[in-house]
């Protein structure tokens, strides 16, 4: 659906000059949800604006179902601007305007009629659970509402793309989880494609079918979070699964994911005994992704050489993820 | 010296009073239009033709948006920097070539106009500057075309600080409206000049000053009040 090729993109000259994006590449299938994750200044938000031609690269394309955004301009580039809604950190929200005026907005533009217009913006407040507040004006509204009228807004043309530029990080973590799960929700109702970038794991973790991670204008890995969890050296493994430093010792540490069932199997009672593995636990996090119960366990395995790739191979038969640390 | 003992001093007083008022209504009125009129326009181009902004390349080309704004730019300090008093002298052969002469009315719109327009053109530059970037995008993000943005955008969201400029600039037009109406363009300040000052009576020259604090106390409050109504910050 969306489809980023050799894209790179400068500001400033000179000295100052400032690569924000790097020989970037990157495709969201139609449908799911995509996450870019990275620090701030990695060159996220500049990225998401070039999907809807906000910005313009320097090189590179932009395809966004089938059109090259780079390639379009004036009532082409409007026109595709139509099937992409876009949501922001600080709402952008029109503050002379009440609620369902700032979703008819969107409404006007795409030259709906009058009563067109009022009909499909109550209709989209009431898909995002904001009926009550068509009158409001946003300053009487809270974070989480005035972020609802965001969606409402980018959503009211019926987009089949939604690019969200860090739409929570403004949020409480309360507000966070309930705009994430309506996004979430949307995006299945509707077939949406959702671009979101986020400096916040937690959005990853609670929402994305696919991640890339992203830093200084390059983009370091990405896929679907389940694949990149179980890839070695994985940046977005080790930023979901915080183990810290490896210890000093001088016996081998082996890292195992599990994910659903596996986590119920009492997979260290079992190396201690089939193996005769005295096993160490160095450190374990625990988190729910996409709804599921996935873990990583960083073990300590005494004994030789042998024991321990026996137990490795026995592990990975098993079906879990298990990557040698040392 | 007029006759206060005359029994038609109170009523030709009122006579004159409202004569001027309203001529001051007029001159004011029609410079008041054309200044928010051209006003705004420049107002909204000296923001919008910088690096960046939604007209920096008007008609594709950046040379021309560089021109404007700094043709706009100067434009409005010179026309800021005369002292009004001197702007009228010097728009004497400009106005008579304009309406055919400088005295009364119809002529004092000329210089009144010319102060008006850059002193709010400034005033809608600072509200239009306050409008947060992020909107722009977000109805660039719509599909808006330039003119929905600087209409329903722009201009909308700085509406409440273009009511409080607009009071100001009435304020300041009631103002330079007396200073022309002293040396013959009419309205109130004709009144005080001809007769509490030449033909020196105080009860004129207090009654017209009277009225001028009201207008001005009249129109802050009214801008105020609007302002405050039409902002749902
Ligand atoms: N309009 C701009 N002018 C100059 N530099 C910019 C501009 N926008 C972004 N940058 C620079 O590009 C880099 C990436 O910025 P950005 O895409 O905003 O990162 P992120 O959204 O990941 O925080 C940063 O170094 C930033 O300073
Ligand atoms: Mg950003």
């Amino acid at each position: 659906m969306i489809s980023v090729s050799r894209v790179v993109k400068s500001y400033g000259s000179g000295t100052a000059q400032v690569r924000a994006l790097d020989d970037v590449t990157m495709t969201v299938k139609k449908g799911e949800i995509f996450g870019v994750v990275g620090q701030s200044g990695a060159g996220k938000s500049t990225l998401i604006r070039t999907i809807n031609s906000l910005e313009q690269p320097d090189s590179g394309t932009v395809h966004v179902g089938g059109r090259d955004m780079t390639k379009l301009a004036g009532r082409d580039l409007r026109q595709a601007r139509h099937d992409i809604g876009m949501i922001f950190q600080h709402f952008n929200l029109l503050s002379g305007r009440t609620v369902r005026a700032n979703v008819e907005l969107s409404l006007e533009i795409t030259g709906a009629g009058r009563a067109q217009r009022r009909s499909r913006a109550l209709e989209i407040l009431e898909l995002v659970d904001l009926h009550g507040k068509a009158d409001a004006y946003p300053a009487q509204l809270s974070g989480g509402q005035k972020q609802r009228v965001g969606i409402a807004r980018a959503l009211a043309s019926s987009p089949s793309v939604l690019l969200s530029d860090e739409a929570t990080s403004a949020l409480d973590p309360d507000t966070t989880r309930q705009i994430l799960d309506l996004i979430r929700q949307l995006s299945k109702d509707l077939g949406l494609t959702v671009l979101l970038i986020t400096h916040e794991m937690d959005v990853v973790k609670r929402i994305c079918d696919s991640a890339a991670v992203m830093s200084q204008g390059r983009i370091l890995e990405q896929g679907s979070v389940e694949k990149l969890l179980t890839t070695e050296k994985s940046l977005l493994g080790q930023a979901l699964f915080p183990l810290g430093d490896i210890p000093p010792t001088s016996n081998a540490v082996v890292e195992i994911t599990f994910t659903g069932v596996a986590t119920d199997r009492p997979v260290i009672a079992q190396l201690a005994r089939q193996h005769g593995i005295d096993v160490g636990i160095l450190g374990a996090a625990v988190e729910t992704i996409h709804g599921r119960q996935t873990g990583r366990t960083r073990l300590e395995l005494p004994g030789d050489e042998r024991a321990v790739s026996g137990a490795v191979a026995d592990l990975r038969s098993q079906g879990l993820y298990v990557e040698v640390i040392k | 010296m007029i006759d206060r003992n005359d029994p038609y001093f109170w009523a030709d007083l009122l006579d004159t009073i409202l004569k001027g008022a309203g001529e001051t209504f007029y001159t004011v009125g029609v410079s008041l239009l054309l200044t928010v009129l051209f006003g705004l326009a420049a107002g909204v181009l000296l923001v919008t033709t910088e690096a960046h902004g939604l007209l920096a390349r008007p008609f594709g080309s950046r040379a021309l948006g560089v021109v404007v704004n700094r043709v706009l730019d100067v434009v409005v300090n010179i026309g800021r920097s005369i002292p009004f008093i001197i702007l009228m002298i010097l728009l004497i052969p400009f106005t008579r070539l304009l309406v055919g002469s400088f005295i009364g009315p119809t002529a004092a719109i000329v210089p009144l106009a010319i102060a008006g327009i850059p002193f709010f053109a400034r005033l809608v530059e600072i509200g239009i500057r306050e409008v947060p970037k992020g909107l722009i995008e977000a109805a660039q993000s719509l599909g808006a075309t330039r003119w929905t943005i600087l209409t329903k955008v722009l201009v909308a969201e700085a509406v409440p600080a273009l009511a409080l400029g607009l009071s100001t600039t009435v304020v300041g037009l009631i103002g330079y409206s007396a200073m022309v109406g002293a040396v013959g363009g009419g309205g109130l300040g004709d009144v005080a000049f001809r007769y509490g000052y030449q033909r020196y009576s105080p009860e004129y020259m207090f009654a017209v000053v009277i009225l001028l604090i009201l207008l001005v106390q009249l129109f802050q409050s009214l801008g105020n009040f609007a302002a405050r109504r039409l902002s749902h910050r």
